[in-house]
């Protein structure tokens, strides 16, 4: 199977004034199609900063992030924006369910973004899959973070990405919630055969993934199978 | 790997997906949304309402501009027709279809039956006139039988003062007529125009028996001329421009009042539009600030949507729609509302004007009034819109936003200058020159900037000099003044703006009362009696003794001509445009009088004043200075006047400055003593009537021993003039309260807005213990600092306005009512504060859960 993330030296150092920030440096990984990934390491490591990298939301400040054999680098804000709906998906830790739309519609807004047909109908589908077809008209202030959880992951595999990006997706919720929606992520990953990198510091959750990229001061510590 | 060059980056998306979302984005955001337009709506509402009421006072001069003059031409006369100006009249006459002469001039009236007696414009009218429209009268008939005897039409207000009757007698000069009717209107008479100088028409033959026609008496010579439909009536008198000129004759043409009307009229809404868009402008600002705190909170929401795939153009236009939106709808309301005081208008200002003002809808003025605020909202809401290039994705992961230098701030410099070049545009459209346009657009910017730059300041100084010792609740509100998110500069700008606005007004309106106050005031004569003649004077003053009033002025009078300027007439100063000198000096019949000393009005600038001509040598005279400049005379020009028929040399020998605004009688031209002291002349005294009864009686018994003398009581002028003031102060008061009204709006919408931005963090301190006290005291100390420097900074910019105002358009010394500037201080600060507990009472009456959720 081929590669569908490959990371190429990759290094982000932020500037302020005189001071300069190396939040990673020498990063190098291939990722395989279908496969499922997670990024672990202690908080400061530059696990988020990597994440953000390989969705294409920021640019490097040196090296390369080639997604589905597109260079991102070479890319500008609105034709990253474009990657990202049409390849990306995204599960946060905090949900960011847009708070001014229904269930439903949180879900469909990438679909229609695509200019997709039948688009209701799919995410009606998706919100049964996640057995919240009945939550589809409730706005997020009126569900629970669990519930938030699974409509984001409903939106998430809406538009059929190739991978998938969480950022600790159960980091925001009690042991037993968090375990139901890890199960459905990964149900859904299977069923959908969606390439899955996760970010977390939950070695239970990394453990389930078939391979784990530790992190550590801004360079990797080793690839483990 | 993927040649990026191949792959199109265009999403599918169109402009109905934007649209909708911008939809969905609004609707939870409603009341707020409906919150950030109300700023706008009093702003529009007052430029529909003005732009309607100029479209239909245009039309309405247009449509009724022949009725306004009553003819189609007017010829007018300040002195006797000469011959050769009669013969001109008579040719004008000889190719009319109708012709009217009119002679008018201001006595006295004596009312028989009530025995008052007032000042009046005595119109003698011989002829038909109006051959257009016609002298309402109650009872209608009245209009023509008046013609017929020794009758009068007497105008409204002076039957109602005194209380008289149709068949009542009205004694004008030494003739009684019969009151034949109540006018009601007359051609191109206004309401104030009847109250100044109510008239009363009586037939011209009936004239020469009052004895009121003496030499010197200030009439003036109307003649009215209708022509066939076919003459080209603007045509005739372009062509007797030149005779007309020579005679000193005026003509006017129903087009030249139109146009004349129509300006005059332009300026006054002119002026009330700039005051209707200075509201419309604050409550932009207000927009924009608004707009400003949305985005921020909708940082999180972009950033989301940027992850999902929306490009920053199309996260850009989802914002615009809804602003676009939002100044549709509030613009829409404000035309609504402009429609509804656009009713009122005719009604205020009916008085004011010489036609009546109908109440159409200009749908011209409702469409410009909603394109205006449409255009207006988006321009000023793309400051905060383009902020939305900048929100990164990456938010999504942590939320950061940050201020940079990069390109997006030329577009931010960019939509500064188009605003300013829109405010200059704007306010060009409504003023006569470029110069009052610039001076308008940098008088507002500079407000902005000064309220701007103190706002600044303030979170400068606060940050600073931070005073530690304070206890927390106090440092709290003062320390919200300077943290993230702060509402300073908008309210400093919204609240000082408007109270420099009404502050400048009242300042403004307490300047003239306090002069007119000045005239009625102990020491300063309120009657002035005129038309008084030699023979009659030392009559006059027994009688002004008689009844114990003081003789503060008397005053001798003599009508004199310029003829020479050191020896060039009319014909060579015309001719020979070299010699600097105004042809315009000569000819006019010049009012002067002769003394021995200057008087407490005046101040000689150049020269020197002689006040008594030697025996032998030519008198020097004193000329008022801006008259001598305009003549273009100097110190030692020799000028002969044509004291009525003597030709009396004189040399200018001193320049003075005089204060017009004083009650009292000052001349251009003033004679030593010893050279005109023969010459036909009348005399004015001045006195001062304790109260309103001794004033009537005291006119009663002048007007019934000397009916040719005439008498201005001024406490009945300054009432007039109140009234006017009123009525014009009212109109502009309504379009300032509109500013403030906006003010108020974008103060309730600024608080309301950092209540959003202030909630999590009261509800944290509640959750911590805070009482209820506690957090409305923070609140009181934020809005109290906020308040109090607003007013401070408004009332600063608006004794500076006022005090320009009164040097340089009023000419008048500036002092500055203390109380007023103390009330308007409390009034302002307490407002806000009032204003900022008000809000944060209604969050507190919800629970910290309640509010926490809702935020999520």
């Amino acid at each position: 199977m081929g590669s569908i993330l490959s990371v190429k030296n990759l290094a982000k150092i932020y500037k302020s004034g005189s001071n300069t920030l190396t939040v990673l440096q020498h990063i190098d990984f291939d990722i395989e199609e279908k496969s499922t990934v997670a990024i672990v390491g202690p908080s400061g490591s530059g696990k988020t900063t990597l994440l953000g990298l390989c969705a294409g939301l920021d640019r490097a400040s040196s090296g390369d992030v080639i997604l589905n054999n597109i260079n991102l680098n070479n890319l500008n804000e609105d034709e990253r924006a474009w990657i990202r709906n049409q390849h990306v998906g995204f599960i946060f830790q905090n949900f960011q369910l847009l708070s001014t739309l229904t269930a439903l519609e949180n879900v469909m807004v990438p679909l229609e973004l695509r200019g997709a047909s039948n688009i209701k109908e799919k995410a009606m589908e998706l919100l049964e899959k996640v057995g919240l077809q009945d939550r589809a008209s409730h706005y997020p202030s009126q569900l629970s973070g669990g519930e938030q959880q699974r409509i984001s992951l409903a939106r998430a595999f809406s538009n059929s990405p190739k991978i998938l990006f969480a950022d600790e997706p159960t980091g925001n919720l009690d042991t037993e919630t968090g375990e139901r929606v890890e199960k459905l992520l990964f149900d859904l990953n299977r069923e959908a055969g969606t390439t899955l990198v996760l970010v977390t510091h939950d070695l239970e959750l990394a453990a389930r993934t078939q391979r784990v990229i530790r992190l550590k001061g801004g360079k990797l510590l080793d690839n483990a199978e | 790997m993927q040649n990026n060059d191949k792959v199109s980056y265009t999403t599918k998306t169109n402009f109905w997906w934007i649209l909708k979302m911008a939809l969905r984005d609004s609707r939870k955001n409603k009341s707020r949304l409906l919150l950030f337009i109300s700023s706008i709506v009093l702003g529009i509402a007052s430029m529909v309402a003005i732009s309607s009421f100029s479209d239909n006072l245009k039309k309405d001069i247009d449509q009724q501009a022949a009725e306004l003059i009553g003819a189609d031409l007017v010829v007018d006369s300040r002195k006797e027709l000469s011959e050769s100006a009669q013969h001109l009249i008579d040719s004008i006459k000889s190719i009319s279809i109708a012709s009217a002469e009119e002679k008018s001039f201001a006595s006295m009236a004596l009312f028989e039956k009530s025995g008052g007696s007032r000042l009046v414009d005595i119109r003698a009218l011989g002829g038909n006139f109006p051959f257009y429209g016609k002298l309402e009268t109650i009872p209608e008939s009245a209009e023509s039988s008046f013609r017929s005897g020794k009758n009068a039409l007497v105008d409204k207000t002076l039957m109602l003062q005194f209380n008289a009757e149709v068949g009542d007698q009205v004694v004008i000069g030494t003739q009684k007529f019969t009151i034949a009717g109540t006018l009601t209107n007359a051609p191109g008479q206004s309401g104030i125009s009847s109250s100044v100088a109510p008239a009363i028409f009586i037939p011209l033959e009936y004239l020469e028996s009052t004895g009121l026609l003496q030499k010197g008496s200030r009439v003036s010579y109307n003649f009215y001329y209708q022509f066939p439909k076919t003459t080209d009536v603007d045509n005739i008198v372009e062509k007797l421009d030149a005779p007309f000129e020579l005679e000193g004759l005026d003509g006017e043409t129903i087009q030249m009042r139109k146009e004349s009307t129509g300006r005059s009229f332009d300026d006054l809404t002119g002026f009330l539009s700039l005051v209707g868009f200075v509201a419309l402008l604050l409550g932009c600002i207000g927009v924009s600030s608004a707009i400003q705190i949305y985005i921020r909170e909708k940082l999180n929401s972009i950033a989301v949507l940027r992850c999902l795939g929306v490009s920053s153009r199309q996260a850009f236009l989802i914002f615009l729609i809804q602003v676009a939106g939002i100044g549709l709808i509030g613009s829409v309301l404000g035309a609504a509302l402009g429609v509804l005081i656009q009713q009122l208008l005719p009604v205020v200002l009916q008085d004011l004007l010489p036609v009546a003002v109908s109440n159409d809808l200009s749908v011209i003025a409702i469409l410009k009034g909603i394109a205006l605020g449409v255009f207006i909202s988006i321009l000023f809401a793309l400051l905060p819109l383009i902020g939305i290039h900048r929100i990164s994705p990456l938010n999504t992961l942590r939320l950061s936003y940050e201020e940079n230098d990069g390109p997006k701030n030329k577009y931010k410099t960019l939509v500064y200058g188009l605003i300013v070049l829109f405010i200059l545009l704007f306010a060009r459209m409504q003023l006569d020159s470029w110069f009052q346009t610039l001076a308008f657009t940098a008088g507002v910017l500079l407000g902005f900037l000064i309220l701007y730059g103190v706002s600044l300041l303030l979170v400068k100084m606060v940050k600073r000099y931070f005073p530690h010792s304070w206890s927390y609740l106090w440092r709290q509100g003062l320390s919200n003044l300077y943290r993230p998110n702060n509402q300073t500069v908008i309210m400093v700008m919204a609240i000082g703006l408007g109270t420099a606005f009404i502050a400048t007004l009242f300042f403004v309106k307490a300047l003239l009362i306090s002069q007119l106050s000045f005239s009625a005031s102990s020491n300063q004569p309120n009657m002035v009696l005129f038309d008084i003649q030699s023979s009659q004077k030392q009559k006059v003053l027994d009688l002004v003794n008689k009844e114990n009033l003081p003789v503060i002025q008397e005053v001798p009078i003599v009508t004199i001509q310029l003829e020479t300027i050191n020896g060039y007439n009319e014909a060579t100063v015309r001719k020979d445009s070299t010699l600097g000198l105004s042809v315009r000096s000569f000819g006019r019949e010049l009012r002067v009088t002769y003394r021995d000393s200057i008087i407490s009005s005046e101040k000689i600038t150049d020269g020197v004043w002689i006040g008594e001509v030697g025996k032998g040598d030519t008198a020097r005279v004193s000329l008022e200075k801006e008259y001598a400049q305009r003549a273009g005379l100097k110190i030692g020009d020799r000028l002969v006047y044509n004291v009525q028929g003597l030709m009396v040399p004189t040399i200018v020998g001193s320049f003075r400055e005089v204060d017009w605004n004083r009650v009292q009688t000052n001349f251009r031209v003033v004679f030593p003593k010893g050279v005109i002291d023969d010459a036909p002349q009348f005399h004015v005294i001045m006195t001062k009537t304790p109260n309103s009864e001794i004033s009537a009686a005291f006119q009663l018994a002048v007007v019934q021993r000397f009916p040719t003398v005439s008498i201005i009581d001024l406490n009945l002028i300054l009432t007039i003039l109140d009234e006017i003031l009123s009525k014009i102060g009212f109109v502009i008061q309504f379009m300032a309260a509109l500013s403030i009204l906006t003010g108020i709006i974008v103060l309730i919408a600024s608080v309301m807005i950092s209540k959003y931005q202030r909630v999590r963090e009261s509800v944290l301190l509640r959750t911590m213990g805070a009482s209820r006290k506690q957090i409305l005291t923070i609140a009181a100390m934020e809005y109290l600092f906020l308040g109090t420097l607003a007013a401070s900074t408004g009332i600063v910019i608006a004794l500076l306005s006022s005090w320009a105002l009164a040097i340089f358009s009023f000419e008048l010394p500036f002092v500055p009512d203390i109380l007023l500037i103390i009330g308007l201080f409390v009034g302002v600060s307490a407002l806000t504060v009032i204003i900022g507990i008000f809000n944060s009472t209604a969050l507190l009456n919800r629970t910290p859960l309640e509010v926490l959720r809702k935020e999520d």
